[in-house]
């Protein structure tokens, strides 16, 4: 989606160069300004917070957001087909619970970890199926399932935390590579793996194809249903994953866990430029969409504000870059 | 100095210059037409006409004052309308709630309903606009919601009145009543721009004439007396058209679309029928009768409830669009905009979106090479008017969109049949005549084409054989020879309506 920056812009008339210099000036701020706007954030943040700018504050900073960034993948291709998928946060729960659980009762990680990536794409089959099949509205689908997995995580696990016995388990997400996290690593792998699923697969390509226009990608010979219920499956395959990585974190599977994470994970995206209305994303949007929401985080926590107020700028910084994307918008089209 | 000036109006979009330097006038008391091909710049000069975009260069000037609208709400108060092909209605809401939508008249804070029905009726009948005012607009015909929409402008008291492509989705008594309507307003003072690619009613409507190409003005005709069609189509053109269809007769293979007993929705008698290979078969019918949702059948975009298509003796798996690509059948649907691309992705993707699995590496990745390099042929061989294959598609004009989604079908390595819904809908004269040229190309090669249209002299001047419907079912088939006006329409008419309206029936486009 960053490649359109380059065209060279053809000049019907002459003596209007200086127009299409001017344009092409802010194509490049269309183009960029997100990660402008990141950078200068990073810099003011470095020189204004004390301790922000440390390698150990920005790891910590990169673990705090790798279980949103790494859903965050998913979900973008979700929004990019014109739907909507709210049951991540309770399929993160229910994931790190079963995990636990089996983990216990069998003895083997292993044996967790499959159980739990396989219940989470069991749940976005379900959600892909329902909404592709049935023609049911993707609001109505997942907002369902997010009460009935979050329901389910709280059935099995009696409502309490599910401590895990196998200290092999805590080594998912404590475990340093070559100087970083564990799980910053996945979340890195993942960007990476759905970067390239979005921009140089058919996969990706039909995505953003069905987000544009369902109806004519499906009489252009695009398989629509299929590619809707293989997004949904990745995606609770995903989130379970960041489940599984999370209950680690915690020592313990905890069915309350990941509350309102897909409402951060769909503003995530939001910011990162990808288009509720489909068609539209780009995988270092949503990058830079997760690292705004996270450094503004760290930022305001190494600062000591409140949390409670922390829900407020973020809700603030979403509706700026809602709000931006309009001016544009609107811009171009006049 | 007239009534509305457009003075040395300029327009520039990022990668496209849209308008330069356009000077006219339309007078009050007249009906001013607009012509030119496709992104002559029509349209843009009608946004801003509307305040939907403001120009960069050049100013309007209404009544001998200059005006710079900001917004579409200053358009309005300046007391311009402009009734667009997309019309702008709410289609739950009644006749009566729509035309008095924001100013409904109330007592003790609420609604007033007898004195809303009773204002409506009467202004209703001073226009001689035959409408019940508590019919829902979803509930009306298209001719008619647009009746709603020019009298909503009319009672806003609007001083100018722009109507974009009005016909084209009308019945003839429709176009009528439009007509009748448009003089009288004409009559009234009103200012009036007319935008039609059917030369015939700018003859019969206009008075004067503006055209098109490129983006700047190239003819003006302050009188229409004395000018001929051709005169009119050479300057939109900028070249000469003698026949706009150019038909070439070719060789014809053997059958290779077999289509047997056919039924589904909206289909009231099984259908049937072959096309030979080089063959070019039109399908005419009125709107209503039945042809664009067979051809959905006979494509599996609807599933159908009995009958078989075969393509070269190979029977295709029912309701499977992905079976029929693969056997050779494509598709171009009637409603481009809706069915046909995709809108926000670009020239490139809208043509490669199905022949690329082709070429995939690995089974999975794209092959952007390939791609682009096909992407630039179709641009350049269908003459694709955009600055380049990353333009997003729907920035394009209506008749390069449709270039665009025929090359998606051309990049496939095995097109044998090809169905082609509307070709040349709101497509101007010389992209008319280029598709023509690729579908004579086609046929050339061998394909079998199946085209449906609504215009008859298209369908007469293109087919080789003509199929008409009505009502759900076939009911006449014509060779070229045969084919004439008359014996085409008395078909396409429901029984016992055959000889009133053959008579009044309006020959449509050039």
């Amino acid at each position: 989606m960053t490649d359109s920056k380059t065209a060279p812009a053809l000049d019907l008339a002459p003596g209007s160069s200086n127009t299409e210099r001017r344009a092409a000036f802010w194509r490049f701020v269309d183009d960029y300004s997100l990660i402008l706007i990141f950078i200068a954030l990073f810099a003011v943040l470095s020189c204004t917070v004390e301790y922000f700018f440390s390698w150990d504050n920005v790891v910590g900073l990169a673990l705090s957001v790798s279980q949103i960034g790494m859903v965050a993948c998913t979900m973008m291709f979700c929004l990019a087909s014109r739907d909507f998928d709210l049951s991540v946060g309770s399929t993160v729960a229910f994931a790190g619970v079963l995990c636990a659980i089996v983990s216990n009762a069998t003895g083997s990680v292993t044996l967790g970890i499959a159980a739990a990536l396989m219940a989470g794409a069991a749940i976005g089959f379900v959600n892909g199926a329902v909404i592709a099949k049935l023609k049911i509205n993707a609001l109505i689908t997942t907002l369902a399932t997010m009460e009935i997995v979050r329901g389910l995580a709280f059935i099995s696990s009696q409502g309490q935390a599910v401590g895990v016995a196998n200290e092999a388990f805590f080594s998912i997400g404590s475990s340093i590579l070559f100087g970083l996290p564990a799980p910053v690593w996945v979340t890195l792998a993942c960007f990476v793996l759905f970067g390239v699923l979005l921009n140089k697969t058919i996969y990706g390509r039909n995505t953003l194809a069905i987000g544009g226009n369902p109806d004519a990608a499906r009489l252009a010979g695009v398989s629509v249903d299929r590619t809707r219920i293989l997004i949904f499956l990745v995606q609770g395959a995903v989130a379970a994953l960041a489940g599984i990585i999370l209950a680690s974190r915690m020592t313990s599977g905890q069915p309350n866990a990941g509350e309102g994470f897909e409402l951060n994970v769909i503003s995530a995206c939001v910011l990162g430029g990808v288009s509720l209305m489909g068609g539209r994303a780009s995988i270092s949007g949503v990058l830079v969409g997760v690292l705004i929401m996270g450094t503004v985080q760290n930022a305001m926590s190494l600062m000591n504000i409140d949390a409670f107020y922390q829900y407020l700028v973020r809700g603030t910084i979403l509706l700026i870059a809602v709000l931006v994307d309009q001016l544009k918008n609107r811009r171009q089209s006049r | 100095m007239s009534f509305l000036e457009f003075q040395g109006i300029g327009k520039a979009f990022p990668g496209v210059r849209a308008l330069s330097d356009v000077s006219f006038g339309v007078d009050a008391g007249s009906v001013h037409g607009l012509l030119g091909e496709n992104g002559a710049g029509k349209s843009t000069m009608m946004k801003i006409l509307g305040g939907e975009y403001v120009p960069n260069e050049g100013r309007l000037v209404i009544d001998g004052q200059p005006r710079a609208f900001r917004s579409a709400a200053d358009a309005i108060e300046a007391g311009v309308a402009i009734i667009h092909q997309e019309l702008q209605y709410v289609p739950e809401l009644s006749v009566m709630e729509n035309l008095l939508l924001g100013r409904l008249p109330t007592r003790l804070g609420l609604v007033d309903r007898r004195r809303a029905l009773d204002w409506t009726r009467q202004r209703l009948n001073a226009l001689g606009v035959d409408l019940d005012p508590r019919a829902k607009l979803k509930q009306l015909s298209i001719g008619q919601r647009q009746m709603v929409e020019i009298c909503k402008a009319v009672l806003r008291d609007a001083k100018i009145l722009a109507l974009d492509e009005p016909t084209s989705s009308l019945s003839h008594r429709e176009t009528d009543v439009l007509f009748r309507l448009v003089r009288d307003l004409k009559a009234q003072g009103k200012a009036m721009i007319y935008i039609s690619h059917r030369l015939d009613e700018i003859f019969e409507l206009c008075d004067a004439a503006t055209i098109f190409r490129d983006g700047r003005k190239v003819a003006d005709f302050p009188t229409l007396e004395g000018i001929t069609r051709d005169t009119l189509v050479q300057r939109m053109v900028g070249r000469e058209i003698s026949d706009i269809f150019g038909y070439r007769p070719r060789v014809q293979g053997d059958v290779r679309l077999a289509v047997r007993d056919v039924t589904g929705h909206a289909v009231a008698e099984p259908i049937g029928f072959d096309v030979r290979a080089g063959e070019i078969v039109g399908f005419f019918g009125l709107v209503g009768a039945g042809r664009s949702e067979t051809m959905r059948l006979i494509y599996g975009a609807d599933s159908r409830s009995g009958g078989t298509v075969a393509i070269d003796g190979k029977t295709l798996r029912s309701s499977d669009i992905r079976s029929a690509i693969r056997g050779g059948l494509m598709y171009c649907p009637e409603d481009r905009k809706e069915d046909g691309i995709i809108g926000v992705r670009s020239v490139a993707e809208n043509i490669n979106i199905s022949a690329r699995r082709n070429h995939l590496r690995a089974g999975m990745f794209v092959n952007e090479t390939n791609e682009a390099r096909t992407a630039d042929i179709f641009i350049e061989r269908l003459r694709i008017r955009t600055p380049n294959r990353r333009q997003e598609i729907r920035l394009l004009s209506g008749g390069n969109q449709q270039k665009a989604v025929l090359s998606r079908w051309l990049a496939e390595k095995d097109l044998r049949v090809l169905i082609i819904d509307e070709p040349t809908r709101g497509i101007d004269v010389g992209a008319k005549n280029e598709i023509y040229n690729v579908l004579y190309e086609l046929a050339e090669r061998g394909v079998a084409i199946v085209m449906v249209s609504s215009e008859l002299p298209e369908v007469l001047g293109v087919s080789d054989r003509v199929i008409v419907m009505c009502g759900g079912r076939i009911t006449g088939e014509f060779t070229r020879e045969q084919a004439s006006e008359e014996a085409v329409l008395a078909r396409a008419l429901p029984e016992g309506a055959a000889r009133a309206d053959a008579n009044t029936t309006r020959t449509v486009s050039p």
